[in-house]
């Protein structure tokens, strides 16, 4: 379940990325010079994991609705964590090490990166809470699951 | 004088070329649909849903040749990269759920049915259809042609255009097939192995899509840079619509086997008590 909806949670965070960020404010480019060819290897796996992973977490949530097992308090918690992870992942990879493009261009960063990695935490510590305060027997019977 | 005679020359043949490309197209359409007509007139089930699903994949590849997009393409590369991508990327998905050789197994004469099941089998084709070796053509195609020479010879080769485009359709359904097509496909990895190829695939698409968009690739053509950037964005978000198409049915495919298999195992205790009844 966790997985499933981890999955659900990095690939929609990636969107919003795409999305919200690169399309709608365009503050992020598509490419800027400083891109090195490697990060721009990373950068395409990524985004391709991130294709695949919204649609593969979507029909695993599917197949557990169809049987009965979804918890939803699980699920949102396993949801967070990823868009979370997905969102600190960015901030510090791909944004300060890989230097595939920065948050926003023309304007002093520190404060844009602290809000970015941030809002990560804060996503990823909700996430951990609700996984925290859910009730036992469904995280037990969401391992015997996966061991299925 | 003798080049502009040229010119028209090689246009006149590419509009003749794209018309009788079109009606060409016409062959596959009326088959399947006859053979699809078929089936239902021996009560036979055949999804509708997979006839429309061919019917629009032969659309795309006519809206695709036809000569009004062809002419386009001739000197804007962004018309050149939308012929590739419904070429080799949007039609494909279509033309292989569509599974035309689950029809054409079922409507042959049994002797040619069983001796096209029995290529089916052969080890050529299992090599042949394997997620890894339709990656290589179709993907590597594309890097071959658009980081080699290949891409501006085709701009003044009519016929090496043609074969491009052929290139392109085969390829891609070729691994479109590989990754989820509903066709039988003896031999074919798992579901892990297809995914794993499949993102592969999307990471070298955009990939290349980046190196053309950052080294105003293909080189040495007459577009101009914003052209070629354009062309190589359309690319990138292009290509994601229809590998999220592709991946949309691989998973889909993978929940229905799932479900399918637990109303199996489900219904089999009844199956055993309603048999043991004289």
């Amino acid at each position: 379940m966790l997985q499933a909806t981890a999955l659900i949670g990095i690939g929609l965070m990636a969107a919003v990325d795409e999305i919200v960020f690169h399309q709608l404010l365009a503050w992020h480019h598509f490419y800027d010079r400083s891109t090195s060819d490697i990060a721009l290897l990373s950068d395409g796996l990524l985004h391709a994991a991130e294709l695949v992973a919204v649609v593969a977490g979507f029909f695993m949530w599917a197949d557990l609705r169809h049987r009965n097992i979804a918890a939803p308090r699980l699920a949102w918690g396993g949801f967070l964590v990823g868009a979370g992870s997905f969102q600190i992942f960015d901030g510090l990879v791909d944004h300060k090490v890989l230097r595939v493009h920065q948050v926003r261009y023309g304007v002093e960063l520190l404060a844009y990166d602290l809000a970015w990695n941030a809002a990560g935490i804060v996503l990823l510590g909700l996430g951990l809470i609700l996984i925290g305060q859910a009730p036992s027997g469904n995280l037990s019977r969401s391992s015997r699951d996966a061991a299925e | 004088m003798e080049q502009h005679i040229q010119e028209v020359h090689s246009s006149l043949l590419e509009h003749s070329g794209g018309w009788s490309i079109m009606l060409l197209l016409l062959i596959p359409l009326l088959l399947y649909l006859a053979a699809a007509m078929k089936e239902h007139r021996r009560q036979q089930f055949w999804s509708r849903l997979r006839s429309l699903s061919f019917i629009s994949g032969i659309v795309l590849i006519a809206v695709a040749v036809s000569p009004v997009v062809t002419s386009a393409a001739h000197h804007d590369p962004r018309a050149h990269m939308a012929q590739h991508l419904v070429l080799g990327m949007f039609a494909p998905p279509f033309l292989v759920l569509a599974a035309p050789i689950t029809l054409l197994l079922r409507t042959l004469p049994l002797q040619a049915g069983r001796s096209l099941a029995r290529v089916l089998r052969t080890r050529g084709v299992h090599l042949l259809s394997h997620p890894f070796t339709a990656f290589a053509l179709n993907i590597g195609g594309m890097y071959v042609l658009y980081l080699t020479p290949l891409f501006r010879l085709s701009l003044s080769h009519p016929a090496l255009h043609i074969v491009v485009g052929v290139h392109f359709l085969a390829s891609g359904s070729l691994y479109a097939w590989a990754i989820a097509g509903p066709d039988p496909a003896p031999g074919r990895p798992g579901i892990r192995v297809r995914t794993a190829v499949l993102v592969a695939g999307i990471a070298a698409h955009a990939v290349l899509a980046k190196l053309m968009y950052a080294h105003l690739l293909p080189a040495g053509t007459p577009f101009s840079p914003e052209e070629v950037r354009d062309a190589a964005m359309l690319m990138y978000y292009g290509g994601d619509v229809a590998e999220l198409l592709l991946a949309v049915a691989l998973f889909a495919s993978w929940y229905r086997r799932r479900r399918r298999s637990r109303a199996r195992r489900r219904a089999r205790p009844v199956l055993v008590v309603s048999s043991a009844r004289p």
